[in-house]
């Protein structure tokens, strides 16, 4: 007899029925009539990181998300795999990196991106109370689909840590209900089938998945990947509540701009959203 | 089948899974369904039963090993998956999986390799089925294996070095994964072992159990109806060893995977989350994966399949090490004594039995000799000049 989901544990909670601290701040924006700007930064990537998340705050950034370094980021591509890369060899870890953004007063938002054996390997509570003492509200894990989130989210709900799902252009109709149903925080949209970085263009499929996300929640519909300027966040943002920004700001931070390079980026993506 | 299908949520006790980016979640259910209906109809088997008997060559002879046992006080047979098309088991599974994305429509394989057989298989299985195949290889297995790569280019797949981490076949499977998440609608992700997300780990074995269930037979026949005392196998990510085990697993053979010392997943991993599967996994501290060091690029690699995991767990199974230089004593042995020039990857298997020849003498054990070592002669060449 093959044993069912909750006799194998991994019955899949409820999502809490009202938004955390990282949704409700989101949707604060969002209804003050601002397109929403979420940064991406990788932890632990030389000394001046701390700095880098200040800068890309400051310059505009409605909540920041943290890369917690993983070994085999198999959702990402060249530059956050160099970034992370670099990172670990730097002697990051999630410890460090959590320890380090206690002392990161950014006025904004925390969430935290990883891959789930971080989560696992330290023990779903402890991730989760780490992360919260660290003052980090939500976290993506984007190797953790629904089918698996049922551990983590058993540990993270309580602890207060909103776990953001991503939606991607594959799933269908009757998936999606399903996934964005388990989000909180965001409703992270996958923009297009591949991993994380710069495009030329921003793809179709990104507009595709923002509605489709748009028809069916009112949670905060971000896409993701593929998102690479000021003009491709403002030409999804017409249809999604906001975007993501995460290789072409990293790739800035790996070729040497510093704190002043990101945050002059992320200052020209926010002038693009509130001109749009 | 003695070994049970996987729960519904593709777990092997507690582990498995399906841990992939959400894109992925859907192709894996496509894969799942598409498997479960081919494999229960009998035009699929008999198509794929003829290739590997037509095109593959098998079913593979068992040979017995007497100068060998001799001088090991062992009696050594091997189960000669050597000898199949393109000179490993690799090319059931191959086989198998291409059959399988042509009936789903799928006109592209990609495909990640270690030591270079998976690859040269799938090209071959590309090649014979008319389909485009680009395999990723880790650069430093690219220089280890140059000869597989000429092969894998000469049948018409393009071969992309993994330039990450540890250039090795980890590498390999991250990067066939972020193509495959790229690629999706038209590419079938050919994973060469019974790793990553359900329903790999399951579908790769089942396409194996033809090792386990021509072995059984021929044991039956060359024991006189008895069973060996022993089957053993090298373990990576463990099809080979699965496959073999799979014939013995309802009877009282001991069942032995053999994994390298520098990339002994059950032997010094803890349970851990990568490519889309729980299982024992090397990793350090904070759960970052750790870089297997092996000398046989096709064991290089830090996890290994769930249903090993589950095995060792519940004690059906038991999971041996050797030291490279063990490895390539047994290389070494087996040439000599047999005429037969193994794979760096079976020779792991032949070296744990060698070193534990006092305890095992007397005893039958049935060796899958899973590969030929033909691509590994320019490598023992230079390391014993």
């Amino acid at each position: 007899m093959t044993p069912t989901l909750a006799e194998e544990g991994l019955t899949i909670p409820d999502a809490p029925s009202e938004p955390g601290e990282f949704e409700r701040s989101l949707r604060a924006t969002r209804e003050s009539g601002r397109k929403l700007l979420v940064a991406y930064v990788t932890g632990g990537l030389h000394d001046e990181w701390p700095d880098v998340v200040r800068a890309v705050a400051d310059a505009g950034a409605d909540a920041i998300e943290i890369g917690i370094p993983f070994s085999d980021p198999v959702m990402d591509g060249p530059i956050i795999q160099e970034a992370s890369e670099l990172a670990l060899r730097d002697g990051a870890s999630p410890v460090t990196v959590l320890d380090t953004l206690r002392t990161i007063d950014a006025g904004v938002p925390l969430a935290v991106m990883t891959y789930y054996n971080l989560a696992f390997h330290m023990g779903h509570e402890r991730f989760a109370s780490l992360m919260y003492e660290a003052g980090v509200r939500a976290a993506i894990l984007p190797d953790l689909p629904l089918e698996e989130v049922g551990p983590w989210a058993t540990a993270a709900d309580p602890a207060g840590i909103e776990t953001v799902m991503l939606a991607a252009p594959t799933a269908p109709d009757e998936r999606l209900p399903r996934v964005v149903a388990r989000s909180r925080g965001f409703v992270y949209a996958v923009g297009l089938l591949g991993v994380t970085g710069e495009r030329d263009a921003l793809a179709e499929s990104s507009l595709v998945i923002a509605r489709r996300l748009k028809a069916i929640t009112d949670k905060p519909v971000l896409v993701g990947v593929g998102v690479s300027n000021g003009q491709q966040a403002a030409e999804v943002s017409q249809v999604a509540d906001g975007c993501v920004i995460g290789s072409a700001l990293m790739r800035r931070v790996v070729e040497g701009e510093g704190p002043a390079g990101a945050g002059a980026f992320i200052a020209e993506v926010r002038a693009a959203l509130d001109e749009s | 089948m003695s070994l049970p299908e996987p729960s519904s949520s593709g777990r092997f006790g507690e582990f498995g899974g399906r841990y992939v980016p959400e894109t992925l979640v859907p192709a894996c259910q496509e894969l799942e369904a598409a498997f479960r209906e081919a494999w229960a109809d009998q035009s699929f088997r008999d198509e794929l039963d003829g290739l590997l008997a037509d095109y593959a060559g098998r079913p593979s002879p068992i040979t017995e090993c007497h100068r060998l046992s001799a001088e090991l006080g062992v009696r050594v047979l091997l189960k000669r998956e050597d000898l199949n098309h393109t000179g490993s088991h690799k090319i059931n599974n191959v086989l198998g999986q291409a059959l399988l994305a042509k009936r789903m429509g799928k006109t592209r394989l990609v495909a990640e390799t270690g030591a270079g057989q998976h690859g040269v298989a799938s090209a071959t299985a590309a090649a014979l089925m008319g389909m485009e195949c680009k395999v990723f290889m880790g650069e430093v297995d690219m220089e280890r294996q140059a000869l597989n790569v000429f092969r894998m280019r000469l049948l018409g797949a393009e071969v992309v070095p993994a330039m990450s981490g540890s250039r090795t076949l980890k590498d390999a499977v991250n990067e066939a994964m972020r193509d495959w998440v790229a690629t999706v609608e038209n590419t079938h992700y050919c994973l060469g072992s019974v790793m990553g997300p359900h329903p790999y780990p399951w579908m790769v074995r089942e396409f194996h159990t033809v090792i386990g269930k021509e072995s059984r037979e021929q044991c039956a026949k060359l024991l006189d109806n008895e069973i060996p005392d022993v089957v053993t196998a090298c373990v990576g990510g463990g099809s080979n060893a699965i496959g073999i085990f799979s014939g013995f697993a309802d009877t009282t053979a001991e069942l032995v995977g053999v994994e390298p010392a520098g990339g002994a997943a059950v032997g010094r991993g803890v349970p851990g989350v990568v490519h889309g599967m729980k299982s024992y996994l090397m990793q350090d501290e904070f759960g970052q994966v750790q870089e297997a060091h092996s000398i046989s690029a096709g064991l290089d690699y830090p996890g290994v399949g769930p249903e090993h995991s589950h095995l060792s767990s519940i004690g059906r199974a038991r999971y041996e090490q050797v030291t490279d230089d063990e490895v390539i004593a047994a290389f070494q042995l087996l040439s000599r004594t047999e005429g037969i020039i193994p794979a760096l990857e079976p020779a792991h298997a032949l070296a744990w039995i060698s070193r534990d020849r006092a305890k095992l003498a007397g005893k039958t054990v049935l060796l899958n000799m899973s590969g030929r070592g033909d691509k590994d002669v320019g490598q023992m060449m230079e390391i014993l000049g």
